[in-house]
């Protein structure tokens, strides 16, 4: 394990490597002077030579990768061009927000997926199963940025139940939470069909039966619990699309987190906010994905083998 | 599920064909007048906050989506397709250099990289188009990787390398075709994310620009009107959630057809 552990740990590192050259690029690759972008047509050349020393961009490139490999590792990204408030801090700020609607749509998803993707494996190419297939695809295809706007209209405009934007009560994170969460729903359902009939095939559902066990103790206690792996594994690969998600969930519901402070930065161009809420999400999808590995590693030997 | 998802596409693509015979109104023309007004017999799907037609920009709209999804599709796939056969075939330090491209660019979530390139290069169509090829050849790249480290070791291959056939045409001509139904069935459940992605950026202010009518950018316009005009979401949100289900019907049915484990 320990090895295993060591070698998955060291292929990470050039993968983090690679994000954070890509995340440095980006500011070189807006067209013409990106300090004369940031600062808009009225800026003064005085102006302009002063956030450049700042931003660094006066030394050799190589001299600015450097500093910014340094600053990422020691969690220094500068500061926000718009606030003058550290770029870690801005994000630290925001990240509880979003991991509480990330967390709360994935229970959403969970929630939704299981039943219904046990219900269409146990009642494969029946009626039952082509419904909750389709409605797995409905899920998939109906874009957030369209079903939130939608469940607001009916939910907050038409009915009041709940508020329309902003964060604070439990109510608040109802519309947001099943907005993010509705197509991770559909493809974890998608996942748990084809791994339940995948395990109710398997020869000790059919012992368990003949011992006696009753058919949903035989589902649920034995096929449902061997094809797990592969739903947390999905779940956890999932957790990069859900934190993309909440960017425009969170721009919906003007949730104050990190995917919002992102779109924020974009339209002010602030560039170092940018750069660090892109690295942030990335980095996070990284850990996630290794941490899910290990887990999987960790629970299926054959795993560790390959 | 196939001929649904067909038939879905199919219209779409006619729609958006025959967009200006199906409507007598233009999709930029303004009556102002009349601005907001929901669904009548004159405006199907209402009017605007600028008083334009929505009918007219939905089917207006479908026409940037669809060259959207094919233009995204055709390059990455292509590109794809030949970096993920040359790093499969040859092996190596092309293989290495390729399959580190590929780690990197997996290593940001879905249409995140898109946004952090939009957001530097500023909001265009043809940024968009660049930046969802940019993400999209990656997966392409993989699969045909995978199913020609395979088919290298297929003894039809051999005898073909050692009949004196050269790499390229060993290549094109008995590997990638045994790779092309995966690359087909992605290629339509990729159309279906390209034309979300499309819609996601230009919904966030970061695609087509007004005024253009793309359904994201329409949708965009929709949120200051919750409220008092619900139909301005409504209806483009309903043709991306149609047009993207018949891709994933699609995509979906040409995967059973085409995989002999699902029969």
């Amino acid at each position: 394990m320990t090895r295993f552990l060591v070698r998955r740990l060291l292929l990470t590192i050039p993968v983090l490597l690679g994000v954070a050259t890509l995340v440095f690029s980006l500011i070189h690759l807006v067209p013409g002077d990106p300090v004369q972008a940031m600062l808009g047509d009225s800026a003064t050349p005085q102006d302009m030579a002063e956030l450049r020393g700042r931003l660094g961009f006066d030394r050799p490139l190589y001299v600015q990768y450097a500093a910014f490999l340094t600053g990422v590792g020691t969690l220094n990204l500068g500061t926000s061009l718009r606030t003058n408030q550290p770029v870690t801090r801005a994000i630290a700020e925001r990240l509880p927000a979003t991991f509480e609607l990330a967390f709360s749509a994935m229970l959403v998803a969970t929630v939704i997926a299981i039943p219904l993707g046990i219900i269409a494996a146990v009642w494969a190419g029946t009626r039952v199963d082509h419904a909750a297939t389709t409605l797995a695809l409905l899920g998939i295809s109906i874009p957030n940025f369209w079903l939130g706007p939608l469940m607001a209209i009916v939910f907050s405009v038409t009915l009041g139940w709940l508020p329309v934007s902003g964060r604070g009560t439990a109510a608040h994170l109802v519309l947001p939470a099943i907005t993010l969460g509705a197509p991770l729903a559909a493809v974890l359902a998608r996942m748990t069909r084809a791994s339940v009939i995948e395990e109710l095939r398997e020869l000790y559902v059919l012992a368990a039966r003949a011992r006696g066990a009753s058919r949903a103790r035989a589902v649920l206690r034995h096929a449902f619990r061997n094809s797990l792996i592969p739903i947390v594994t999905v779940l956890g690969l999932q957790f990069g699309a859900v934190l993309t998600g909440a960017v425009i969930t969170e721009t919906i519901f003007a949730w104050p987190g990190v995917g919002r402070l992102l779109i924020q930065s974009i339209s002010f161009r602030d560039y170092p906010l940018v750069q660090g809420c892109i690295l942030l999400i990335a980095v996070t999808y990284v850990g996630m994905n290794l941490l899910t590995d290990v887990v999987y590693g960790f629970l299926d030997p054959r795993i560790r083998v390959e | 599920m196939l001929r649904a998802g067909a038939a879905i596409v199919l219209l779409t693509a006619l729609a958006a064909i025959l967009g200006p015979m199906l409507t007598r109104f233009d999709p930029a023309a303004q009556d102002l007048a009349l601005r907001l007004a929901g669904p009548s017999l004159a405006h199907p799907f209402g009017l605007d906050e600028l008083g334009r037609d929505i009918l007219a920009r939905v089917l207006a709209g479908a026409r940037i989506s669809l060259i959207v999804g094919l233009t995204v599709v055709s390059v990455s796939a292509s590109v794809g397709t030949l970096l993920g056969a040359m790093a499969g075939y040859f092996g190596g330090a092309i293989d290495e250099v390729i399959s580190r491209m590929v780690d990197v660019l997996l290593a940001f979530p879905g249409l995140l990289l898109a946004i952090a390139l939009v957001a530097v290069l500023g909001p265009s169509l043809g940024h968009v188009l660049f930046a969802l090829t940019l993400i999209g050849w990656v997966g392409y790249a993989r699969l045909v990787r995978g199913q020609v480290l395979r088919a290298r070791e297929f003894e039809y291959v051999q005898a073909a390398r050692a009949a004196g056939a050269r790499t390229p045409r060993i290549l094109w001509t008995h590997v990638v075709p045994t790779a092309l139904p995966a690359v087909v069935v992605q290629a339509t459940l990729g159309m279906a994310g390209a034309i979300i992605g499309e819609a996601a950026l230009s919904f966030l202010g970061l695609g087509v620009q007004p005024p253009t009518p793309s359904w994201g950018t329409m949708l965009n316009g929709g949120r200051a009107h919750l409220l008092d005009a619900p139909h301005l979401t409504i209806f483009p949100g309903l043709a991306i959630a149609l047009l993207v289900l018949g891709l994933n019907f699609l995509g979906d049915g040409l995967r059973d057809a085409t995989d002999p484990k699902s029969h």
